[in-house]
């Protein structure tokens, strides 16, 4: 018995991305991905860097097309829940049009689905208010820090109450601490709304602390190498990331990530996965 | 769009925050080592033709120059002001002229890559010829005596940076925020309104700056092969041929406060338009 609720949100099944055509040699971006992503889930993907985990989240929003296999999203074709904005997105970029005010970058997606002015002014509103920002409104985004920035890109995305959130590292490009706090934050906006997040990170802390499943990629080809269940309690909080279990499932990944490195073959590319490793080991231990 | 802009300058106000005088007497300290460079450079040059006696046909002294504009402002045979009017209205038919036509192809080469690989190559050939050369047979086309031909030459000179800068400001655009759009499932006309022809003001902007300028160089360059005697081309030819030099340099004045007046008036449009862009803030906070 399976009702609507109970269908995957995302269902990939065989799904290659293949990059380059004409005299360039290919690039195998993804290979055989399987994946299922069920309602309500809290999913991380994470691997080094190139192995396809922003090309996986831009086949899911049908924002690059699978070269092969099957993507589903929402009970349809990836293109036709891109088509009826079944989805927001959040970019590594805020993106934020600078000629816009923040109620009105909120409200961007309202109006390109032509929904009244009453309605946007009123989703607007309430997306910033969820996002503890109901006191810039007014504000352009120059006069905003990049975490506040990016937070009205979430109100944004959020503004159409999509059933999925695909977040290709929001974070990426804030500090430590501010990082943390807005970590804090998409569990506590993810908790209220109920929304499904797809959520691209290189981040091993970040993940762990995030999700409630950990989809470790390997690169050249990407690869899922391993899916690993995180079972810290919610809400989580500053105790969850002092946790034992909590430094268990980190390293759970990490050594998910090396395996999936360990299995590159030649040494020049061998090399280059060892170093990013490191780069991700040392991320964990801050 | 109005709307848009009207909120945007009263956030960009607020922000500004200050005391007024604090502003002004800034401005003061931003302003006044121009103002005493080029009052210093007046006296000095009153000073220095007194002392070395140059003939007046040589270079006549500042207040000589005064004088003769004064005397000449609506006499018979030079009439400053109406010569001033009328290469006014010609330069400004020519920027209407040459503007409307550097956008109206901007659109069409951002719009259609085929019209870009036809148009984009001949308007930069066009721009490394010396298009003023084609001033006497642009008169001989449009009439010696008609108006038109001189606010033809000034819309030629017009047209390519106008042209060129336009189809910039449309095709170079984030491409976070044209995924953005296609993620949100915007149409090509949202996206063009949306996001390419916000994008594009600054360089439209940039492109009116220098378009000022060169209006009034293809109105004057062009009256200097002929046509109607009332008008700054003309005065500084008649004048200078009859060795009457402090009236040539009285229209030379005139024409440089025509051109910094027409400059200012864009500028002051510009920041009534984009009071959101980056240039803007730059003024605000120096």
């Amino acid at each position: 018995m399976t009702g609507p609720d109970q269908q995957p949100i995302v269902r990939l099944s065989a799904v290659d991305k293949v990059f380059g055509r004409g005299g360039q040699p290919a690039t195998t971006a993804l290979e055989g991905i399987d994946l299922e992503i069920r309602r309500g889930e809290f999913v991380s993907l994470i691997g080094p860097s190139g192995c396809g985990k922003s090309t996986l989240l831009r086949v899911i929003g049908d924002l690059v097309p699978a070269t092969r296999g099957d993507v589903v999203v929402n009970g349809k074709p990836a293109a036709k829940a891109r088509r009826d904005r079944d989805y927001g997105i959040v970019f590594q970029a805020p993106v934020l049009f600078e000629w816009r005010s923040v109620e009105d970058n909120v409200k961007l997606p309202l109006e390109i689905l032509g929904r009244p002015p009453a309605e946007r002014a009123k989703r607007a509103r309430e997306m910033l208010q969820l996002v503890e920002l109901a006191d810039f409104t007014r504000h352009y985004p120059y006069q905003l820090s990049g975490g506040m920035q990016q937070r009205v890109a979430i109100a944004r995305a959020l503004s159409i109450e999509p059933a999925l959130l695909l977040m290709d590292e929001p974070f990426g490009a804030l500090d430590e601490m501010t990082r943390e706090r807005m970590n804090s934050e998409v569990l506590r906006i993810w908790e209220r709304t109920g929304t499904t997040i797809v959520f691209v990170t290189h981040s091993i802390p970040e993940a762990v602390f995030l999700s409630s499943r950990v989809v470790v990629m390997s690169a050249r080809p990407g690869r899922i190498t391993k899916v690993i269940d995180i079972d810290l309690p919610r809400p989580r909080d500053l105790e969850t990331r002092e946790s034992r279990r909590y430094f268990e499932l980190v390293t759970e990944v990490r050594e998910a990530l090396r395996a999936g490195g360990g299995l590159e073959g030649d040494d020049a590319d061998g090399g280059g996965v060892a170093s990013e490793e490191r780069t991700l080991a040392e991320g964990a231990v801050g | 769009m109005s709307g848009a802009a009207a909120g945007a300058g009263a956030g960009v106000v607020a922000a500004a925050g200050g005391g007024a005088a604090g502003r002004w007497a800034q401005r003061v300290r931003y302003y006044a080592p121009a103002v005493i460079v080029f009052v210093g450079a007046i006296v000095a040059w009153e000073l220095i033709v007194g002392a070395l006696n140059l003939q007046k046909f040589i270079l006549p002294k500042p207040t000589a120059i005064v004088a003769a504009l004064n005397e000449n402002l609506t006499s018979s045979r030079f009439n400053l002001l109406a010569s001033a009017q009328a290469t006014l209205v010609e330069a400004l038919g020519g920027l209407a002229i040459g503007t409307v036509a550097g956008v109206v192809v901007a659109f069409a080469t951002a719009r259609w890559a085929t019209a870009r690989g036809v148009l984009l190559p001949l308007a930069i050939a066009a721009n490394a010829v010396p298009i003023i050369a084609f001033a006497p047979i642009l008169n001989n086309w449009f009439g010696l005596e008609n108006p038109l031909s001189k606010m033809v030459m000034a819309a030629v000179l017009v047209f390519f940076p106008v042209m060129a800068n336009v189809t910039r400001g449309l095709v170079q655009v984030d491409p976070a925020a044209l995924e953005l759009m296609r993620a949100s499932a915007a149409t090509e006309w949202q996206v063009l309104r949306k996001v390419r022809i916000p994008n594009a003001l600054p360089y439209f902007f940039t492109a009116m700056k220098l378009a000022t300028t060169l209006s009034l160089i293809g109105a004057i360059v062009a009256e200097y092969f002929g046509g109607a005697s009332l008008v700054l081309g003309r005065v500084i030819v008649q004048s200078s041929s009859s060795l009457r030099f402090d009236v040539t340099w009285a229209a030379i004045l005139l024409a440089a406060a025509t051109g910094i007046v027409f400059y200012l008036a864009i500028v002051v449009i510009e920041r009534f338009v984009i009071p959101w862009h980056a240039s803007m803030r730059a003024t605000e906070s120096s």
